[in-house]
């Protein structure tokens, strides 16, 4: 259809009597609500197929005459295209833009169109908002409110379905506030590709429900909560704790893999109620696993460390500070650092081996089964960061065996430990017992009951920092909530160490460290904290190529097209 | 524009005012007076004043008829309340309760009495008709704690209210019901 050739391909179609640019093909509730326009929707989802089944979205649609005998153009009497205009409404998720189309989203057919089809999707809705967790994000509420009767015309018995049904170990089914969209249906099978959800019966019976003998229990069953327009399908996690419009939203990062899923973090007064995906659609698109969301509980989880210890009893910071500089300061170091560290405090870290003359920085591997959609199989967020600062200039190994090698033979004598385990990382009771460690970490663990001095840090929720993903795409989160009573930033415990070794005040928030990132790394330069964009900033990676990164194919990255460019 | 100053000029005293003795004899007067006309005050506590209908006094919640917990927790109270006063942890009602369909009850529900402003817009804005204004007006404790009234006092200060509707009733028999056709 695109017949009207323009230097940037985009085509130009008439909406509400105004000329709105668009690319041809484009759908006609994206292209209005580009140019601020809101079609009212239920079914339409801009990452899934058009079912247009909930009728919602019906606009008058008109496309420019042309007479059938000659071909040509029909125009109005004052020699403006002739518009011919639909008999009838059109949904508009089923309309692709077309050079010259009209559209109308204010006429009179169209309102009454929205205030039937929301007169009858409410028949059979339930009115138990005050029970409800999808009210204040239900779109039925929004549009009733905004494109509704306000008044309701039926008097007979509502249907009556199964409630309260649980559909898997995470998602509680409410049937009868289902409003029969399929965007549930649709996920499962595009998305998530585990076609386990249905609708059976017909007409008003028509109830939305798992195939027998299955469950709704993949990695991402989740989602079908967040882009359920009602209540319907709710969280059983977040089922009744809280109203979302107390909730504070934040933008941060799943940190369960290298894929690096945006994610918003949803908390009221320094407590975190649920996880959601945030939109990018260069990483993870408005999806985002099960696993990523139950993150928040290590915030309250009962191992939390709430103090600094040495040598097993409670100290000050100042005291623990002090005594892990005397250990440092004794020599002979190994320093293992982390890929759940930020780049900040790698950098950090970094810079604290180079004040120990050079110790020798391990971090240790985690790899398990990617899913090929957004769990991949490095479970480490930020080894590439750690690349990038030059922390390590190889990939991390599973277990420390050149460690214990060196520890054995009494080349290292004290550890600093950045929230590693080093007892699963194959390190022995025995060998433990011969190095002094200095633990940097946020839950108690076989290295923190051992260590001579702990450090108790901040999780990913109570700080800032960035990590950087498979992509080599820079992500930011920012803190959701503060730090529990006798933790500290990581940043600031690394950066009194690094100060107390070097003798020379030293930079302990991300805004500053940054300063001196952005002047020493090669790959950041120029960079700042603020300077990362919401969606991320993608660094050159291609000096890095030649390592053997284990990521698989995922949503939005394909190792093998990387390394094909890379090799073009 | 500042609003302007206007400076009232003191008048003099009179002739008589500056004679002290008459507007003495003017307050004798006047105090003689109002010792005849009826009493304006009461015998505070022993005698309490009549409270006129419409009267905002402690908030308190209600059960209905059936001994049923109205207060769903929809938070809208806490959300509306101007002083933020009221606290709500939200709960799942057990699936052994008889009233496991309304599914959802407060687990803790606390007023602060020490912030509350007595507006009456928690009444004004539950959709379950759970919080009501009680005529109770003197709220007085030994502690700021005792202050904060709980779910357990505040049902104890509210009782049973009459109910109108019996929504939840209604909803339990359409669902024992199942569909009319």
């Amino acid at each position: 259809m695109s017949d009207q050739p323009k230097d940037d391909g985009l085509i130009t179609i008439n909406l509400d009597g105004r000329d709105v640019r668009c690319r041809p093909g484009a759908n006609i509730v994206d292209v209005a609500a580009s140019a601020g326009v809101e079609i009212p929707h239920y079914c339409y989802h801009p990452k899934l197929t058009v079912s247009g089944n909930c009728r919602m979205c019906l606009v008058e649609m008109g496309m420019p005459g042309r007479d059938r005998a000659t071909g040509k153009p029909m125009t109005n009497p004052d020699g403006s295209p002739l518009i011919q205009w639909m008999p009838g409404p059109a949904i508009a998720c089923g309309t692709k833009a077309a050079p010259g189309m009209h559209i109308r989203t204010t006429s009179d057919v169209v309102k009454k169109c929205r205030e039937g089809v929301q007169e009858f999707l409410l028949i059979n809705h339930p009115l138990d908002c005050p029970i409800c967790d999808q009210a204040g994000e239900c779109r039925l509420q929004e549009f009733a409110t905004g494109y509704g009767k306000g008044y309701s015309r039926f008097e007979e018995q509502k249907n009556v379905k199964p409630k309260r049904t649980q559909l898997g170990p995470r998602v509680t089914l409410d049937d009868e506030r289902c409003i029969l969209c399929s965007r549930c249906i649709r996920f499962s099978r595009e998305i998530a590709k585990d076609d386990v959800l249905g609708f059976t019966e017909r007409g008003s019976y028509s109830t939305l429900t798992c195939y027998p003998g299955k469950k709704l229990e993949n990695n991402y069953s989740l989602n079908t909560v967040d882009i359920c327009p009602v209540g319907a399908l709710t969280s059983t996690d977040f089922r009744f704790k809280m109203r979302v419009w107390f909730l504070k939203q934040t933008p941060s990062i799943d940190t369960e893999t290298s894929t690096g899923c945006n994610t918003e973090v949803w908390s009221r007064e320094g407590k975190i109620y649920r996880i959601t995906p945030r939109q990018n659609d260069a990483v993870n698109d408005t999806w985002m696993p099960d696993s990523g969301r139950e993150l928040y509980k290590q915030v309250e989880a009962p191992t939390r460390l709430k103090s600094f210890l040495v040598r097993g009893q409670a100290a000050s910071t100042a005291d623990a500070i002090r005594e892990a500089t005397t250990l440092l300061k004794s020599g002979s170091v190994a320093i293992v650092g982390s890929g759940r560290a930020s780049v900040e405090e790698q950098w950090v870290l970094k810079k604290i081996a180079t004040a120990l003359g050079g110790a020798s920085v391990r971090l240790v591997s985690r790899v398990g089964q990617g899913d090929d959609l957004l769990v991949s199989a490095d479970r480490n967020p930020n080894v590439r960061g750690a690349l990038v600062t030059g922390l390590i200039s190889k990939l991390p190994e599973q277990k420390l065996t050149d460690l214990a090698a060196d520890i054995d033979a009494g080349r290292v004598k004290t550890l600093l430990v950045h929230g590693e385990d080093l007892t699963a990382a194959g390190l022995t009771e025995a060998q433990l017992a011969k190095v002094q460690i200095v633990a940097l970490a946020t839950q108690a663990d076989a290295i923190t009951a051992k260590a001579a001095v702990v450090l108790a840090g901040l999780t990913v929720f109570e700080k800032f920092g960035s990590f950087v993903n498979q992509q080599f795409r820079l992500q930011k989160f920012v803190r959701a909530v503060p730090g529990p009573d006798g933790a500290a930033d990581d940043l600031v415990l690394l950066a009194s160490l690094l100060a107390n070794l070097t003798g020379v005040s030293t930079a302990s928030t991300v805004d500053t460290v940054w300063t001196s990132i952005a002047a020493e790394v090669p790959l950041l330069k120029g960079l700042s904290f603020q300077a990362i964009e919401p969606t991320g900033v993608v660094l050159d990676g291609s000096s890095f190529a030649g390592l053997p990164f284990v990521e698989g194919k995922s949503l939005r990255y394909d190792p093998a097209a990387v390394t094909a460019v890379k090799a073009g | 524009m500042a609003v302007g100053i206007k400076v009232l000029e003191r008048k003099p005293l009179t002739w008589s005012e500056r004679m002290y003795l008459p507007e003495i004899a003017a307050g004798l007067r006047r105090t003689w007076r109002l010792m005849w006309k009826p009493k304006v005050t009461i015998e505070y506590p022993e005698q309490r004043p009549p409270i006129p209908a419409g009267y905002r006094g402690a908030p308190t919640l209600v059960m209905d008829p059936n001994g049923r917990e109205k207060c769903v927790s929809c938070q809208l109270c806490e959300f509306v309340c101007p002083p933020k006063a009221i606290r709500i942890t939200p709960g799942e009602i057990p699936a052994d309760s008889p009233h496991a369909h309304v599914e959802k009850a407060p687990q803790e529900f606390e007023i602060d009495m020490l912030r509350c402003i007595y507006c009456g817009l928690c009444q004004e804005v539950c959709p379950e008709e759970a919080i009501w204004l009680q005529t109770t007006y003197s709220i007085t404790h030994t502690s700021r704690a005792d202050f904060v009234h709980n779910k357990k006092k505040l049902y104890e200060m509210g009782g049973t209210l009459p109910d109108e509707h019996f929504k939840w009733d209604k909803k339990l028999a359409a669902e024992k019901h199942g569909n009319a056709h």
